[in-house]
């Protein structure tokens, strides 16, 4: 065992492990995806590729990687080429950091959640890459869709964190974990209502309208209908995809699962407990990991559920939403955190001692 | 009737907008093969960014020279190809040709017969609408109407396909009468299917028609006056979303309509809401017909006697104008006497539809234009014939 516990060996184990993680988990969401759809649309769902369809997604990943990628004349080749590779990396790198287990991270860095956002805003650089480098008109319409879209909705995103951040005092992804620990109503969405285990009322008790906040955005920035403007296929054809073919498209749409599967670890380690138990007991080991990947799938399947039930929202509707309702309410959250947390020196400071 | 001041302009349309320099549009050439043309329509389109200058649709993809072809074959030899004008309402086309060959030849048709084309009519109609439903809520993004639409029209398409052996081009109208009688099974089977349909109207009313993203794409964008539809001839479900109660089962009565009770619905509001709820409720109006044709259906003859095998026409010119299911389909034959129509000339309501298409989409975002053309609900060989 001593072995595996050295620095290099733990960096390549996990490096192959979150490899297979985000690879199994973006190959098997499409096909969660499409047998999700399948029920919602009362039809089966792939189900010839192996028992239940189980082997669609080798099918499929076959027979991107046999097609020819094209790069169409005119267009930026190195760009073109470079853009699925930096659509993939961001996803890649902020696992590093999400805590899985008690003691299953990669690296627990003290500044966890910066760097997990920090390279989450990658995302957009990539799609724009993309888009501007296809030299399509498509592409480049849903090139300037994707950077408002984000811009408008990164903010409102981090002011929500930031409120969660004030609440816990740190940056450390396993350690704001820790925090929501003995049952789920500790986690921080209730802890900030009510905190159970101080006897009085928490920091921010708007704290389940923040998750909503946190989840909406997070359905814009991974692209996810009904906010899916980047790739409105019955306006834009498939927007800033539309030249790529073959492993090209197929990165591209392996990143959308993998920004999701970020993006609901994320909540999960926020709002939800991360690998804490909801009823108090049974947290650590591999238990942790059961409820760690329990709640994140959940959300994940939230996610598919919201995209076969909704038609695409209007563009100008979406920044509306951003600038107009999310950003004032999630300033609102995070002023009454503030002023929430500065009660008691507030009341000391009128009332005396 | 008419709704001018019911006339919204879209939001997204805005008239102080400064127009661009000329070197700051461009040119975005959606289709002939595109997601939401739905078929092979072309709309070149001068874009200023996402904001449509000017959208100018080119059509003639799928041209198949009908109206040529009806001049040089038999009156019964050109009954297949009104099935394959619009592919989507085939009856309506079938019983507008019919029609006018019996007015041309005085044929009485057996009031069975016109019973039948009324419910095989109304039933044409809801699967058409039916397809328009899932088609627009696919160009807004929704996927998984669509599939519910289809498993509704599939049990239409069973009973016409138990009726006349085709699911799609029906040709089931003859000069005087039917191809075969309406059976049992079928009467029962669309009776079955009318308590099946009500309650499932009424689910995709609460969970489409209400949906709160439909309503922000549809309410208030896409207007279209009723003086635009005049100008341009548009009929259908587009005038009566713009608040005209125009329909040619009142307005031109045919078959046995003048004995049936349904409402002729119109919104006023002209925007692509009206025309969706139109058709909406059209799709219930139709339900009401069919309970009422079901009962009133006399037993009897399903032909008239004595129709000539070879058809000579008198000479002259006859029109015969039905309400299709994208609004009024009119035909006119003129003969000379000979064994083949001198002339055939469509009247489609496509066409006119498509035709404002340019002037109301002038100053939309481009998803909301592509929204407005869903709401047309454009069948493209209709358009091109």
């Amino acid at each position: 065992m001593t072995f595996l516990t050295l620095e290099p060996i733990r960096i390549l184990l996990y490096l192959v492990g979150i490899c297979a993680f985000v690879g199994g988990n973006a190959a098997y969401l499409v096909l969660a995806e499409r047998k999700g759809a399948g029920r919602i649309q009362r039809r089966p769902g792939p189900n010839e590729a192996g028992y239940a369809g189980l082997l669609q997604p080798l099918a499929d990943g076959l027979k991107l990687l046999a097609k020819q990628i094209i790069v169409p004349p005119g267009t930026d080749g190195l760009l073109f080429r470079l853009a699925p590779l930096m659509v993939m990396a961001p996803p890649l790198m902020c696992l590093a950091t999400i805590p899985f287990a008690e003691n299953l991270v990669a690296r627990n860095l003290n500044i966890g959640l910066l760097f997990v956002f920090s390279f989450g805003s990658i995302n957009v650089m990539a799609l724009m890459l993309g888009g501007w480098a296809s030299r399509n008109k498509y592409a480049i319409i849903s090139a300037a869709r994707v950077v408002s879209q984000s811009v408008a909705y990164e903010i409102p995103m981090l002011l929500v964190v930031i409120t969660v951040l004030m609440m816990t005092g740190t940056m450390d992804l396993n350690e704001i974990i820790k925090q929501q620990a003995h049952g789920f109503w500790n986690w921080n969405i209730l802890r900030g209502i009510w905190d159970f285990s101080a006897g009085h009322i928490g920091a921010n008790p708007l704290m389940p309208v923040t998750f909503l906040i946190f989840f909406t955005c997070m359905l814009a920035e991974t692209n996810r209908a009904p906010f899916d403007m980047a790739e409105a296929e019955s306006e834009l054809v498939a927007g800033a995809f539309t030249e790529y073919g073959g492993m090209g498209f197929g990165v591209f749409f392996m990143a959308e699962y993998a920004n999701i599967v970020v993006g609901c670890c994320l909540a999960t380690v926020l709002f939800l407990g991360g690998w804490q138990s909801p009823i108090g007991v049974l947290s650590g080991g591999l238990w942790g990991l059961g409820w760690f990947l329990a709640k994140t799938y959940a959300l994940i399947m939230t996610v598919i559920w919201i995209r076969w039930t909704f038609p695409r929202t209007q563009f100008y509707r979406l920044l509306n939403l951003s600038w107009k309702i999310l950003i004032p309410l999630s300033l609102v959250t995070l002023l009454l955190t503030g002023v929430m947390m500065k009660l008691p020196l507030l009341w000391r400071t009128i009332f005396g001692a | 009737m008419i709704a001018e001041k019911n006339f919204v302009p879209a939001p997204g349309a805005d008239p102080s907008r400064p127009a661009s320099a000329p070197g700051e549009t461009f040119v975005l050439n959606l289709g002939p093969q595109h997601p939401a043309a739905h078929g092979v329509l072309r709309v070149l389109m001068t874009m200023d960014g996402e904001w449509i200058q000017r959208a100018e649709p080119i059509i003639g993809y799928i041209h198949r020279m009908h109206e040529k072809m009806g001049e040089n074959r038999t009156w019964a030899k050109f009954l297949p190809n009104t099935s394959r004008i619009d592919y989507l309402s085939a009856m309506h086309y079938t019983h507008a040709f019919v029609g006018a060959v019996e007015r041309a030849m005085k044929i009485e048709v057996p009031l069975r017969a016109e019973y039948a084309r009324v419910i095989t009519s109304e039933l044409n109609r809801i699967s058409s609408h039916m397809v328009w439903w899932g088609a627009l809520l696919l160009d807004l993004g929704g996927f998984t109407p669509i599939l519910y639409a289809f498993d509704d029209r599939e049990k239409i398409l069973d009973l016409l396909e138990g009726l006349c052996g085709a699911r799609l081009t029906y040709c089931y109208y003859r000069f005087g009468g039917l191809y075969n009688d309406v059976d049992d099974a079928f009467l029962q089977g669309t009776r079955d299917f009318v308590k099946h349909m009500q309650p499932r109207l009424k689910m995709y009313r609460d969970l489409v028609t209400d949906n709160i993203i439909l309503r922000q794409r549809l309410t208030g964008i896409g207007a279209i006056s009723a003086e635009m539809c005049r100008k341009y001839g548009a009929t259908g479900p587009v005038i009566r979303g713009s608040g005209v109660a125009y329909d040619v089962r009142r307005a031109e009565p045919y078959s046995v309509y003048p004995k049936l009770e349904f409402k002729v619905p119109t919104y006023p509001e002209c925007d692509s809401m009206a025309r969706y709820l139109v058709r909406m409720d059209e799709m219930e109006e139709s339900l009401k017909i069919i309970g009422q044709a079901l009962d009133q259906i006399p037993a009897g003859p399903f032909m008239a006697a004595k129709v000539p095998r070879v058809l000579k026409l008198p000479p002259g010119d006859t029109c015969y104008a039905v309400e299709a299911a994208r609004g009024r389909f009119m035909i006119r034959i003129v003969s000379d006497g000979k064994e083949m129509p001198y002339r055939v000339k469509l009247r489609t309501p496509s066409f006119s539809n498509l035709s404002l298409y340019e002037e109301a989409s002038q100053g939309m975002i481009l998803p909301d234009a592509l929204a407005m053309m869903g709401s047309l609900d454009l069948v493209i060989p209709d358009i091109d014939r």
